[in-house]
């Protein structure tokens, strides 16, 4: 797995949104508000700002607050995204123990599937971003997601 | 974020203003199985005004239409941008729901 994100602040040409919130999903709307603003700062596609940041990134959140975290308010979810003219890495960090990403490749849109209600989430994660990974982490969990800008 | 609901003719209208997703999803459910509960047995739900839909929204929109069905009812969706038609044919629900392009179409549909 590859290495998390190092300590590089912002500057002119880097953007870097880094917060820790408790897991509470009332609190991912301004998370995803906070990056999304940052992509749109550094001119990502409309597309980009409106629909893939926004959808995958609630999703990981809402991943780390739901299963990591286990809905569990005195433990900590932390974000870090790194956005620049090029992309948005963003990593999701929980205190869980992870899930192996490459199991939970189950298709929601398969016929047997279709009607379920849940099984969507890791499913647009992947469509909406441009990689998808688990990265090495001291203790938790962290799931990274990479989008290059168009 | 929030939801609106007013009666057009027999047809329960839900309008979604700003995001569906996990953190407001039970709200919208409620809203709807309460107008079921009700007796109610036509639904549109109207995204001109919603920003982005996560999973957790589109499972509620899936659950709702088996419920409203269960009771002999109809659900139409209407309205939806660009990148909602993206994310609903992207998980093939296109396939599943009943969309018109306008609220006045999807009105004349049931």
């Amino acid at each position: 797995m590859p290495p998390a994100l190092n300590d590089e602040r912002s500057d002119d040409r880097v953007r870097v949104v880094e917060v820790d919130i408790p897991s509470d999903v009332r609190y991912i709307e301004r998370v995803v508000e906070l990056v999304r603003r940052e992509c749109e700062s550094m001119a990502f596609a409309k597309r980009q700002t409106a629909f893939n940041v926004p959808v995958a990134l609630t999703e990981a959140l809402s991943n780390a607050i739901l299963r990591g975290n286990h809905d569990d308010p005195a433990k900590q979810v932390h974000v870090r995204a790194r956005i620049d003219t090029s992309g948005l890495i963003v990593e999701v960090g929980d205190e869980g123990t992870g899930f192996d990403l490459d199991s939970a490749l189950s298709d929601p849109t398969t016929p047997d599937n279709l009607a379920r209600e849940d099984g969507r989430g890791l499913f647009l994660m992947r469509k909406l971003m441009d990689r998808v990974e688990r990265v090495d982490a001291p203790s938790g969990s962290v799931v990274r997601m990479t989008l290059h800008r168009e | 974020m929030s939801f609106s609901i007013k009666k057009d003719g027999e047809v329960v209208v839900v309008d979604v203003e700003g995001q569906l997703i996990v953190g407001n999803r039970q709200e919208l459910k409620q809203k709807v199985l309460d107008e079921l509960e009700r007796g109610e047995k036509k639904f549109l739900i109207d995204f001109s005004q919603t920003g982005y839909i996560d999973s957790s929204g589109l499972g509620v929109l899936v659950s709702l239409s088996k419920k409203i069905r269960e009771q002999g009812g109809e659900l139409r969706l209407a309205n939806l941008n660009d990148d909602l038609k993206t994310l609903f044919e992207l998980t093939k629900l296109d396939t599943l729901f009943q969309i018109a392009d306008t609220r006045e179409r999807a009105l004349q549909s049931f």
